[in-house]
C-alpha cells in the first residue's frame, strides 16, 4: 500500500514541473511557434503583470478606507492642537468662573473662554432621552415583526421602518420645527410641568418649546429604525429549535419570546442599542434645529441646550478666532473618537451573535 | 381543590401576560408607523401647495419679494452628487472587489470590513470638519469641490460593503468557468463577476447616493451655499438640503413654504431610489446567474 502511494506523488510532482517551466522560459515557447491558439494566448500580453496590477489596485481601494480614518484623525488633531495646548484636559470638565457675577462662563468666543462641558452634557442628555423612548418601541416592533406579524404585513412594515431610516435629517428637523415643537409646547409640556414639575426636571421658564425634550423625541424617531432592524436581525439569528423547545414545554407565546428568543439574543440587542446610541451622539441637523442652541447647563429638560454636533454646525463656518476654531475642532475630535469606540464595540457585540447564523432576509 | 384553583389562576395570569405583551408589541408598531405617516402627510400637504414651475426654474429672490425657486440648489446638488459619485463609486467598488475576490477570509479583509462599518457610523459633520482642514483651508475659500469630496468620502463605506455582498452572491462556478477558458483573473473579475453582480452593485451605489443626497451637516462648511447661479467647482455652491435648512430656520413665511417644497422634492427622489433598491433586491437580481 505504501509503495503504491509513493509513485503517485512522484507522478504528480513530475506533472507540476512543466507549467512553471513554460511560464519561466517564454523565449523557447515563442521559438517553437506552434498552433494559432498558442499565438493568440501570447498576443494578449503577460496576464501575470496585469493580474498583479489589478490586485494591487483593488488593495489600494480597500486601503482608502483606512486612509480616510487616519486622515480624519490627523487633520482634526493638527487643527485642535492650539486648543489642546491652551486648555489641556481642563477643556472637558472645567469652566471659567466669572469673578463679578460668580456665574460659570462655559462658552464665550469673544473673550476666548471655551469649555466643552455644556455640550457634553447636552449630547449625553439628549441621547439618553432618545434611547429611553426608542429602545422599548424598537424592541416591540422587532418582536412584532419577527414573531407575531402575519406574513402579509411583514414586508410593508419592514419597508416602512427602512423608509424612516432613509429620510434625511434635515427633513426630520423641518417637521420637528413646524409640527413637533408646537405640539410639545401646546400639549405635552404643560402636562409634564403640572405632573412632574416638583422633580425640578421640568420647569416652566422656556415658552418656545425648543429644548432637550424636543431633541430627545426627534432623535428617538431617527434612531428607531437602526435599533429595530438590527434587533430583528439578531432575533432571526436565534435557531428555531430554541423556540420549539420552549413551546413544547407548554409556554405561551410571550414566554417563548422571553425565554427562547430575547434571552438568546440579548447580547446582540445590547449591541443594536449601543449602535443607536452612536447615531444619536453624532446626529446633527435635526437636533440643531430644535434644541435651542444655548451653551448652558440647566437641570430642566425643557430648557434650551446645545450638543457637541450642534455647536459645530452653528459656529464652525464663522469661527471668530483660531482658538475658537481649534476648540470646536477639539469637540469634533472627541466626537470622532467616542463614536468610533461606541460603533466598534456595538459591531463586535452584534457580530458575536449573528456570526455563523443565516442572515436575515425579509 | 385549592391546588387546582391556584393552578387555574396561574394559567389565567400567564394568558393575560401573553395578551398584554402582544398588545404592547402591536401598540409600539403603531407608534413607530405613526410619525412616518404624519411626516409624509404633512410634507405632501405643505409641499404640494407651494410647489410650482417657478420652484424648478428660478433662483431664490431676496427677502420681501415673493416667489422665487430653488433651481440653483437643484443644479448645485446635482454637481455635488456627481462629484461625490466620481470619488465614492470607483473606490467603493474597488474595495468591495478586494473584499469579495482577493481577501476572502484574510485578517486584512476582516479589518477593512470592520473599519468600513465603523466609518459608516462616524457623524457626517466630523467628515465635513476634516475636509474643511484638508481642502478648504489650503484653498482659502469654501468650494463645491470640498463639498463633493466630503460627500464622496461618506459614500465609500456603503458602496464597498454592498458591492462585497453582491459579489459574494455570484456563484463560484461562474468564476471557475471563466478561469477554465483561460481568461486572466482581472478580466474574469471585471467582465464576468462584476458584470453578473452589476444590478446589485448599482442598487448599492444608489443607496449610498440616496444617503448622501440628504446630507446637510458636512455641506455647511464645505459647499457653504450660494444664492446665485454657480456651477464652478471653485466657488461656493448651493445645495438642496442646505437651502432647506437655511430657509427652515429663517423667520419668513415665504421661505418656509420654499423649504417645504424643497423637502418634498428631496424626499420624492430618495423614496424613489429606496423603493427601486427594495424592488430590485427583493426580486433576486442574481437569479439569472445561477
Amino acid at each position: 500500500m505504501v509503495n503504491a502511494k509513493v509513485p503517485e506523488i512522484h507522478i504528480s510532482q513530475v506533472q507540476f514541473q512543466p507549467e512553471p517551466q513554460a511560464a519561466d522560459g517564454q523565449l523557447p515557447a515563442v521559438a517553437v511557434e506552434a498552433s494559432p491558439i498558442r499565438r493568440f494566448l501570447l498576443s494578449r500580453g503577460n496576464s501575470a503583470i496585469a493580474d498583479r496590477g489589478f490586485h494591487v489596485l483593488m488593495v489600494l481601494c480597500a486601503f482608502s478606507i483606512f486612509g480616510i480614518v487616519v486622515l480624519i484623525a490627523y487633520e482634526l488633531m493638527t487643527l485642535s492642537k492650539l486648543a489642546w495646548g491652551t486648555f489641556g484636559l481642563d477643556f472637558f470638565y472645567k469652566a471659567f468662573v466669572d469673578t463679578y457675577s460668580n456665574q460659570p462662563l462655559y462658552w464665550d468666543p469673544v473673550n476666548s473662554h471655551f469649555s466643552a462641558l455644556p455640550f457634553i452634557y447636552g449630547t449625553l442628555v439628549s441621547s439618553f432621552l432618545a434611547l429611553l423612548l426608542a429602545v422599548p418601541l424598537a424592541i416591540g416592533v422587532a418582536v412584532f415583526l419577527t414573531e407575531m406579524c402575519p406574513r402579509v404585513l411583514r414586508g410593508p412594515l419592514a419597508f416602512i421602518t427602512e423608509l424612516l431610516a432613509a429620510i434625511p435629517s434635515v427633513i426630520y428637523g423641518l417637521w420637528a420645527v413646524f409640527v413637533l415643537v408646537p405640539l410639545l409646547r401646546e400639549h405635552l409640556n404643560p402636562w409634564l410641568i403640572k405632573l412632574l414639575g416638583w422633580t425640578g426636571f421640568f420647569s416652566d421658564d422656556n415658552p418656545t418649546g425648543l429644548g432637550f425634550v424636543a431633541a430627545g423625541v426627534i432623535l428617538a424617531i431617527m434612531i428607531l429604525p437602526i435599533i429595530s432592524s438590527l434587533t430583528r436581525e439578531v432575533m432571526t439569528a436565534v435557531p428555531h429549535s430554541q423556540r420549539e423547545a420552549v413551546l413544547a414545554l407548554g409556554a405561551t407565546r410571550w414566554e417563548m419570546i422571553r425565554m427562547g428568543v430575547l434571552r438568546n439574543a440579548r447580547i446582540g440587542i445590547v449591541g443594536a442599542i449601543i449602535l443607536g446610541l452612536g447615531r444619536a451622539l453624532g446626529e446633527t441637523m435635526a437636533v440643531t434645529m430644535v434644541i435651542g442652541n444655548s451653551p448652558e447647563i440647566h437641570r430642566s429638560l425643557l430648557a434650551n441646550g446645545s450638543t457637541m454636533a450642534s455647536v459645530i454646525a452653528n459656529e464652525y463656518a464663522e469661527a471668530s478666532s483660531n482658538l475658537h476654531l481649534s476648540a470646536l475642532t477639539e469637540l469634533g475630535l472627541a466626537l470622532f473618537i467616542v463614536t468610533i469606540v461606541v460603533n466598534a464595540f456595538a459591531r463586535l457585540l452584534v457580530w458575536a451573535v449573528t456570526r455563523g447564523a443565516p442572515s436575515a432576509t425579509h | 381543590m385549592q391546588l387546582k384553583n391556584e393552578h387555574k389562576l396561574q394559567n389565567r395570569i400567564r394568558a393575560l401576560t401573553d395578551g398584554a405583551a402582544t398588545g404592547l408589541a402591536v401598540l409600539s408598531t403603531i407608534l413607530v408607523v405613526a410619525p412616518l405617516v404624519a411626516i409624509f402627510i404633512y410634507l405632501i400637504y405643505k409641499g404640494a401647495s407651494s410647489l410650482n414651475l417657478d420652484f424648478f426654474t428660478q433662483i431664490p429672490k431676496p427677502v420681501g419679494e415673493s416667489g422665487g425657486g430653488m433651481a440653483n440648489a437643484i443644479v448645485g446638488s446635482g454637481v455635488l452628487l456627481g462629484l461625490a459619485s466620481l470619488i465614492g463609486v470607483p473606490l467603493g467598488i474597488g474595495g468591495g472587489i478586494y473584499l469579495a475576490e482577493f481577501g476572502r477570509g484574510t485578517k486584512l479583509a476582516n479589518a477593512v470590513r470592520f473599519t468600513a462599518d465603523v466609518l459608516n457610523g462616524v457623524p457626517s459633520i466630523v467628515m465635513g470638519m476634516a475636509v474643511l482642514a484638508m481642502v478648504v483651508h489650503p484653498e482659502g475659500h469654501f468650494s463645491a469641490l470640498s463639498g463633493g469630496v466630503a460627500l464622496g468620502i461618506m459614500m465609500i463605506p456603503t458602496v464597498c460593503r454592498t458591492s462585497e455582498e453582491m459579489l459574494l452572491m455570484v456563484p463560484n462556478a461562474v468564476r471557475e468557468a471563466a478561469l477554465a477558458l483561460g481568461v486572466p483573473n482581472w478580466r474574469s473579475v471585471l467582465a464576468i463577476t462584476v458584470r453578473t453582480a452589476s444590478p446589485g452593485i448599482i442598487t448599492g451605489c444608489m443607496l449610498a447616493f440616496a444617503r448622501v443626497a440628504g446630507e446637510t451637516a458636512p455641506l455647511i462648511f464645505t459647499a457653504f451655499g450660494n444664492s446665485n447661479w454657480s456651477t464652478s467647482l471653485n466657488e461656493p455652491i448651493a445645495a438642496l438640503p442646505l437651502q432647506i435648512y437655511v430657509y427652515a430656520i429663517s423667520p419668513y413665511d415665504d421661505w418656509h413654504r420654499l423649504a417645504w417644497a424643497g423637502a418634498l422634492v428631496l424626499i420624492v427622489l430618495i423614496v424613489l431610489a429606496v423603493s427601486l433598491v427594495r424592488y430590485v433586491t427583493s426580486r433576486g437580481v442574481l437569479k439569472g446567474a445561477s
